[in-house]
C-alpha cells in the first residue's frame, strides 16, 4: 500500500516535472496572480505573426519570401497586377500566395504610433541571425521615415540587386530622391508618384461658388488666402470645408527647413501658419478637427464636406467608391491642384540586406515600378497615379485616363505636373514622429483643452521627445 | 518512532517537489523580470531609430527625471481621479444589490440569471469595449445623433474633446465592467455574517436600514477594505480602456492619460531607463497598498470581532 502510495506521487511529481519542463509555454497555470483587479490592465504587444511554412531551402534562393507591409495596398497591387502570382485570396490579399514554387508571406504591423516602424526596427535587428526563409527580403517604406531606413544597412541598393539607373529612368525625380542615400545610391523603388491636391465635392460647388468647373474652383483655392475666403462662404451655407489635418501636408510640405536641426526640434514658419489659419477656421467651425481616417472624418464621403485634400491612390483606396450612397459612387468629386503643391505618401519598396531571394526580388521591383503594361494597369483598375512619366503622359491624352469618381475628369495632367514640382529638400528621418505629434498636440489647442498656443507647443515637443530622448528644444 | 519521523520528512521531500513548478515558473516570469527592471532603471538604454544608444549606467538620474519633468503627478492625478469616478458609483451599486441579493426577506426571483447578467460585461475585452464606447459617442455616433435627433443637443457634442466626457466615459466603462465582479465578493461576506444577528436585530425591531447601516457594514469592513484596495491597485495599472479609447494619446491635452499610458510611451521608444524608473515607482506603490491588504485581511477573526 505504501509503495503504491510512493509510486503514485512519484508518478505525478514526474508528470508535473515533466509539465514545467516541457513547454513553459503551455504552462498557463501558476504564472501570475495578480489581485482581483476592478480597473483593468493588459499590456499591448503587437508581434508581427510567425511565419508558419519554412521549409528547408532547396537550391539557391529561399523558398519563402517575406514582404514586411502597413497596409494591405500592396499586397492588393501585387495581387491583382503581378504576372505570375497567385494570390491565395484576391479578396483578403495580406494571406499572401505563391510565386511558382516561392511561398509568399506578408507581415503587417499597422503604422500607427511609429508601430510598423518598430517592427521593422526589431526585424532588423534579428536580421543577421535569422534563418534563411524567415529573414525580411522586402519591406515597403513611406516618406516619413524612408529616411531612417535608406541610410541604414538595412535596406539593398538597386544596384547590387542589378537595377540600372536606366531600368528606372521613367520615374519621376522625387520618388528617387527619397530613397536615395547620403551616398548617392537608390535603395528602393515606388509605382506611385503620389503628388497630390484638392478633390472637391461638386455638388457643394456648385451651390457655394456657382460653378464645379475644375478651372473656376482652383481659382477659388488658388492660395491660402483665397482658400480661407472660401472657407468661410463653404461655412455660410452649413458645410464644412475639410478638417484641420487635411491642410496639414500641404503646409508641412512647403517648409523652409527640416523638423531637426542640430539635435533641435524646430517649427517652421509655414507650420506656424498652419496652427494659426487653422485655430481661426476651426474657431469660426469653418473646418472640423477630425482625425484622418477616423469615423467622423469618413463621414464626409457621403457628403457634407467641401474637399479632402489627397492625391491620386486618395481617389480609389479612400473615397469608398464601391459603397453605394458615398459621392464617389456617384461620380460627385472633381480634383484641382489646390493652394500649394504637395505630395503625400506613397509607397516605396525596398530589397532588406541579407535577403535569401535576390533575383525574385529584383524582378518584383523591376515589374511592379517600372513595366509599363503593369503601371498601366493599375492606373486604370486602381485610378492611381503610377510612377512613370510616358504612362502618365499616355493617359492624360488618352479617354482610359477619365475617372469615374471624378465625374470622368481625367486629373493625370494635373498629377503629372504636380509630380514633376515636387521638392523634397527638406524630408528629414524624424518626420513621422513630428508629424505625428504636432497634428495631436495642435488638436488640443483647437477644441480649447490647451489653455494657448505656448501650452500646445510644450505638448508637442515633450510628445517628440518621449519618441526620440536625444532630442531638445 | 524512528520510522515514523523518517516518514516525515519523506513527505516534506514530496512537499518541494510539488513546490518546483511554482517556482520555477515564478523565477522566470516574475522575479527575474522584476529584478532586470529595477537593474534597468540605472541606466540611460533607448533606441533612436535604429541606433541604440546606452545602455550607459547613469545612476539616480532616471528616477531624477521622472520626479522633476512635472509628468508623473499629473498621470498620476488623471489615474487616481479616473479611479475614484468609476469606484464611487461602483461600491454603492455593488452594496445596493449585494444586499438586495442576500436579503432572504425579499425573496428575489431569478437571482442567478441577474447575478449572470451583472457579471456578463467583465467577460467582454476591455479593448472591445472601448472601441465600442470610441464609435457610440464619436461626434457623427448614434449617441450624439439620437440626442441631436431628440432636441437635447443643437448640435453633436465632441465627447472625446472635452476632459471630463472623456475622463466620465472611461469611469463609467470601469464601472460598467467591474460593479459585477464587486457584487460578487460583496455578496461572499455578507453571506458570511451570522444570521441570527440579521434575527435579533429584526426581533428588537430594527429596520432595514438600521440593519444594513449598523449590522451589515460594520462586519463587511474587511471585505470593504478588501475590495476598495484591490480596486485601487487595479485603477493604478489602468490602461486598456483609456488606451483604446484615446488612441493611445491621452487626449484632451493628455488629461485621461494614466501612468501605464505613459509606461507604454517609453517603451514604445524603447526607453528602458525611464520605463524601468517608472515601472518602479508603480511597484512601490502597489507593494504598499499590497501590504495593507495583507494586514487587513489578517485581521479577519471568525468571531467577528473587528
Amino acid at each position: 500500500m505504501r509503495n503504491m502510495k510512493k509510486f503514485a506521487s512519484l508518478a505525478l511529481a514526474t508528470a508535473m516535472l515533466a509539465g514545467v519542463l516541457a513547454g513553459c509555454g503551455s504552462d498557463g497555470g501558476s504564472t501570475n496572480t495578480t489581485p482581483a483587479d476592478n480597473g483593468g490592465s493588459t499590456a499591448a504587444t503587437a508581434a508581427p505573426a510567425d511565419n508558419g511554412g519554412a521549409t528547408t531551402a532547396a537550391g539557391e534562393e529561399g523558398k519563402v519570401l517575406n514582404i514586411y507591409v502597413w497596409n494591405e495596398e500592396y499586397a492588393s497591387r501585387m495581387a491583382k497586377h503581378l504576372p505570375g502570382y497567385d494570390a491565395a485570396d484576391v479578396e483578403n490579399p495580406l494571406k499572401g500566395g505563391k510565386i511558382g514554387d516561392v511561398e509568399v508571406v506578408f507581415h503587417q504591423t499597422p503604422s500607427d504610433n511609429n508601430a510598423y516602424q518598430e517592427s521593422l526596427d526589431s526585424a532588423y535587428l534579428k536580421q543577421a541571425d535569422a534563418a534563411a526563409d524567415d529573414k525580411v527580403d522586402i519591406f515597403l517604406v513611406e516618406a516619413d521615415y524612408a529616411l531612417k531606413y535608406i541610410d541604414s544597412d538595412f535596406a539593398l541598393a538597386l544596384s547590387d540587386l542589378g537595377i540600372s539607373a536606366a531600368d528606372v529612368s521613367d520615374q519621376y525625380e522625387y520618388t528617387q530622391k527619397i530613397v536615395t542615400d547620403s551616398n548617392g545610391n537608390l535603395k528602393g523603388a515606388s509605382w506611385q508618384a503620389a503628388s497630390a491636391g484638392l478633390i472637391y465635392n461638386r455638388e457643394i460647388a456648385k451651390e457655394v461658388l456657382g460653378t464645379d468647373d475644375p478651372a473656376e474652383v482652383q481659382k477659388a483655392v488658388a492660395d491660402w488666402d483665397k482658400y480661407v475666403e472660401t472657407a468661410a462662404k463653404v461655412a455660410e451655407k452649413g458645410y464644412k470645408m475639410c478638417s484641420v489635418n487635411d491642410t496639414y501636408r500641404v503646409y508641412s510640405n512647403n517648409v523652409s527647413g527640416k523638423w531637426v536641426q542640430d539635435g533641435k526640434i524646430v517649427v517652421d514658419a509655414n507650420m506656424d501658419r498652419w496652427i494659426d489659419d487653422s485655430k481661426a477656421l476651426a474657431d469660426s467651425k469653418a473646418e472640423t478637427t477630425d482625425d484622418l481616417w477616423g469615423d467622423d472624418w469618413a463621414k464626409g464621403k457621403d457628403g457634407g464636406v467641401f474637399c479632402y485634400f489627397g492625391p491620386a491612390w486618395f481617389f480609389n483606396f479612400c473615397l469608398d467608391a464601391d459603397r453605394e450612397g458615398s459621392v464617389a459612387n456617384k461620380g460627385g468629386w472633381g480634383f484641382v491642384e489646390g493652394p500649394q503643391s504637395y505630395y503625400w505618401g506613397g509607397t516605396w519598396i525596398c530589397a532588406a540586406a541579407g535577403t535569401d531571394n535576390p533575383s525574385l526580388v529584383k524582378d518584383i521591383i523591376l515589374t511592379m515600378t517600372t513595366d509599363k503594361a503593369v503601371l498601366k494597369e493599375i492606373a486604370i483598375d486602381e485610378s492611381e497615379c503610377v510612377n512613370s512619366k510616358s504612362v502618365l503622359a499616355d493617359l492624360a491624352g488618352s479617354a482610359d485616363g477619365n475617372i469615374a469618381l471624378l465625374g470622368g475628369q481625367n486629373p493625370y495632367a494635373e498629377l503629372a505636373k504636380g509630380a514633376e514640382g515636387i521638392d523634397l529638400s527638406n524630408i528629414s528621418a524624424y518626420d513621422q514622429a513630428c508629424n505625428e505629434s504636432l497634428q495631436n498636440a495642435m488638436k488640443g489647442y483647437f477644441t480649447g483643452s490647451y489653455k494657448d498656443k505656448d501650452e500646445a507647443l510644450q505638448a508637442f515637443y515633450k510628445a517628440v521627445v518621449e519618441k526620440h530622448p536625444e532630442l531638445s528644444y | 518512532m524512528n520510522n515514523k519521523k523518517s516518514k516525515v520528512v519523506q513527505y516534506n521531500r514530496w512537499g518541494y517537489i510539488f513546490l518546483i513548478p511554482f517556482v520555477v515558473v515564478y523565477l522566470i516570469f516574475q522575479m527575474i523580470p522584476l529584478v532586470t527592471t529595477v537593474y534597468n532603471s540605472f541606466f540611460e538604454n533607448y533606441r533612436s531609430g535604429l541606433t541604440q544608444i546606452g545602455p550607459n549606467f547613469i545612476g539616480l538620474e532616471n528616477y531624477k527625471t521622472i520626479f522633476t519633468n512635472g509628468d508623473l503627478p499629473a498621470y498620476t492625478k488623471n489615474t487616481l481621479i479616473m479611479w475614484v469616478l468609476g469606484f464611487v458609483p461602483q461600491i454603492i451599486i455593488s452594496l445596493l444589490l449585494g444586499a438586495w441579493f442576500t436579503d432572504p426577506s425579499l425573496r428575489l426571483k431569478g437571482q442567478r440569471f441577474f447575478k449572470t447578467v451583472i457579471y456578463l460585461p467583465n467577460l467582454i475585452m476591455a479593448s472591445a469595449f472601448s472601441m465600442l464606447f470610441f464609435t457610440l459617442f464619436a461626434k457623427t455616433g448614434p449617441i450624439n445623433s439620437i440626442l441631436v435627433s431628440l432636441g437635447v443637443l443643437s448640435e453633436p457634442y465632441a465627447f472625446m474633446d472635452n476632459v471630463w466626457s472623456v475622463r466620465g466615459l472611461v469611469a463609467f466603462m470601469n464601472m460598467i465592467m467591474w460593479f459585477g465582479n464587486t457584487t460578487i465578493l460583496l455578496m461572499a461576506g455578507m453571506l458570511g455574517i451570522d444570521t441570527s444577528l440579521f434575527e435579533a436585530a429584526e426581533v428588537d425591531g430594527a429596520t432595514a436600514s438600521q440593519i444594513f447601516w449598523r449590522i451589515t457594514l460594520p462586519l463587511l469592513r474587511p471585505i470593504l477594505i478588501y475590495v476598495m484596495i484591490t480596486s485601487l491597485i487595479g485603477g493604478l495599472q489602468m490602461f486598456d480602456v483609456p488606451q483604446i479609447l484615446t488612441n493611445g494619446t491621452g487626449d484632451p491635452a493628455r488629461t485621461s492619460m494614466t501612468l501605464i499610458m505613459y509606461l507604454n510611451k517609453h517603451l514604445f521608444s524603447k526607453n528602458m531607463g525611464l520605463g524601468g524608473a517608472l515601472s518602479v515607482f508603480l511597484f512601490i506603490i502597489t507593494g504598499i497598498l499590497s501590504l495593507i491588504v495583507f494586514k487587513f485581511s489578517g485581521n479577519t477573526d471568525p468571531d467577528g470581532k473587528k
